[in-house]
């Protein structure tokens, strides 16, 4: 016997992660250097999130994955010409910033906004997945804000494992403390769950799952609604800057083995 | 006159973790800076014990117990939260950023409509007005902010204070919650074994293993079970935290070995944790952004690499040894 999902994934694009940031004074306040021209990936949280969602509708038929993102139209087309070959999802995007700098609380509104318009959503069937955190702004806080938002009570964040039972229950592993899990029962949807990594590698591209999810991505793209998520608060930024310390290395290399050895020895103990 | 409700909640045991002890040293600054008054809120099976702890905070005390609030649970915590907030009525809330309040007390901010902001690393007061500090796209930039939004609820990272100490005599005022219909259950605690080796707070040392552990050598082959053993006598001997590159993680999905106890629980940098430790030895890695992120908020930095030039080194470790990792940590436990 299979359970049937309605699972919502929010998720959206960050700077690859191999460039090198640097923040500046926008007209709203602070921006990345170039940001419009750093190339994006989807949030690496967000994406353990979607790997896991269509795992889970793959294993339970009747089930159906929606990717809800907001961020800049035009950077998330780029994005989703690759993630659309992962995974079968359909998209609903709000056009606005996705920047690290922007409030929580804003962004929590705006997605929960999305996923009341979904049309054909199942509420009592709606799991709410995401990153726990981003690698943006790295708050770990809109998910639970979205689930209040939606009126959802059943939250969890750190998860690296749910198991759906026969009945409809669900077991959850959360990180806690020590490299420790807290694992939890509940008695079945709705709920939110904020992944860690889970367990699932990153799956290969399938041009046939790309073709399939393009037909309703680029009109999702073009009825993208515009979401300004910077003039609803009072956030208000003093500074932000780059760390400066630059320590200078001692590079020890014509040194015997069994000395370099004795120095990191005395330096563990001391 | 402003008030700040400082929340924490107990450990199994009753008593108050570091974590949230700093997260009121926090609090109890912000609130003679602001000249506000101090409440503390707390939230456990029992918490008489934790509040006498730090009863030297001199705040007014409340509490919300019993079995139902002994484990953490975002659908209770967050209704003790938002009791207890009820009967302060603050304009500000301080908590610890513990992975307990972590997922809970971000939800209080539609509760109570307020806005909230997470894993801060400063809090003070500037002309009588909260001013915070915390890291951006995962600790590569940091920024001093504020808002007007109020209530304003922030959680404080570890590390980032000093631990309140003060004990003393403490009365708490109980405050009742009621309850939503409970549909979550906590059923267990799966904590790895003593001797197994993970990111540990408590540890004075990181070690750092790089995918080089499991690249070929100088004779062709890899010697992932060698490396596994070298890693594994190091960490018995120094009782090191262990953390690892995400490559080294993610290359069981390439096909490659692995090294066996390695999982994503030891990942540090752009897409794992940023350990907090005195010293951290680099091992067998190379230099990208990401790595800096995870190197972000070790004190004393060493690494090993084969690479006189490496990125992960220059600029960012103290001492940088141009050896075969191999050899050289064989060499290191045959010391320790």
């Amino acid at each position: 016997m299979s359970n049937e999902f309605h699972i919502v994934v929010c998720g959206s694009i960050v700077p690859d992660p191999l460039q090198t940031l640097e923040p500046v004074q926008g007209a709203q306040g602070p921006e990345l250097k170039n940001e419009m021209m750093l190339p994006a990936v989807l949030d690496p949280w967000a994406g353990h999130a979607l790997y896991e969602a269509a795992n889970l509708a793959a294993k339970n038929p009747g089930s159906k994955v929606w990717l809800v993102s907001l961020g800049p139209k035009a950077k998330l087309q780029q994005v989703m010409m690759n993630i659309a070959q992962k995974v079968p999802f359909e998209l609903v995007c709000a056009d606005g910033s996705a920047s690290g700098f922007t409030d929580s609380f804003e962004v929590a509104t705006v997605l929960a906004q999305s996923i009341e318009g979904i049309q054909g959503l199942d509420k009592s069937k709606l799991l709410v997945f995401g990153g726990w955190q981003s690698a943006s702004r790295g708050s770990g806080a809109v998910m639970q804000m979205l689930g209040e938002l939606l009126g959802i009570s059943e939250q969890f964040q750190g998860v690296d494992k749910l198991t759906a039972g026969d009945d409809g229950s669900l077991e959850i592993m959360e990180r806690i403390e020590g490299g420790a899990y807290q694992v939890s029962a509940c008695n079945g949807t709705p709920a939110v769950l904020g992944w860690a990594t889970g367990e699932l590698p990153e799956p290969p591209n399938n041009p046939q799952v790309g073709m399939q999810n393009m037909r309703l991505v680029m009109p999702a793209l073009q009825q993208a609604k515009p979401a300004d998520v910077v003039q609803g608060s009072s956030l208000a930024f003093a500074a932000v800057e780059l760390p400066q310390q630059r320590r200078e290395t001692r590079v020890v290399k014509d040194m015997p083995v069994e000395d370099m050895a004795r120095e990191i020895v005395e330096w563990l103990n001391s | 006159m402003s008030t700040i409700l400082y929340l924490a909640h107990t450990e199994a045991d009753g008593t108050l973790a570091k974590i949230s002890r700093e997260a009121l040293t926090a609090a109890h600054q912000l609130a003679a800076g602001m000249g506000a008054e101090l409440a503390v809120g707390l939230v456990g099976e029992d918490v008489g014990a934790a509040a006498e702890s730090v009863a030297g905070c001199k705040a007014r005390f409340l509490g919300v117990s019993g079995d139902a609030f002994s484990q953490g649970r975002y659908a209770s915590d967050l209704a003790a939260a938002e009791a207890l907030f009820k009967a302060v009525n603050p304009d500000m809330v301080v908590a610890p950023a513990s992975f307990r309040f972590s997922r809970a007390i971000p939800g209080l901010a539609v509760r109570v409509q307020g806005r909230v902001d997470t894993h801060l690393t400063g809090l003070e007061a500037k002309d009588g007005k909260p001013v915070a500090k915390r890291w951006f796209y995962r600790q590569r930039m940091v920024g001093e902010f504020s808002r007007d939004e109020r209530p304003w609820i922030v959680t404080v990272d570890a590390g980032c204070f000093e631990a309140f100490e003060e004990s003393g005599s403490a009365d708490v005022e109980l405050v009742q919650v009621s309850l939503p219909e409970m549909r979550t259950t906590v059923t267990g605690i799966q904590a790895p074994d003593a001797d197994e080796q993970t990111i540990r707070p408590d540890a004075k040392t990181l070690l750092v293993a790089g995918a080089g552990w499991t690249k070929k050598q100088a004779d062709g082959q890899s010697h992932v079970d060698v490396a596994e053993e070298v890693l594994m006598q190091f960490l018995g001997a120094t009782k090191a935290s262990l953390g690892s590159s995400k490559s080294l993680v993610d290359i069981s999905g390439e096909g490659q070995a692995v090294i066996s106890f390695l999982t994503h629980l030891h990942q540090v940098g752009q897409t794992g944790s940023t350990p907090r430790h005195a010293k951290g030895l680099a091992t067998c890695c190379h230099g990208e952004e990401p790595h800096v992120v995870g190197w972000r908020f070790i004190n004393e930095r060493r690494a090993i690499n084969t690479d006189a030039s490496c990125g992960w080194a220059q600029g960012k470790a103290d001492v940088l040894y141009v050896a075969d990792a191999f050899e050289l940590m064989k060499k290191v436990n045959e010391l320790l």
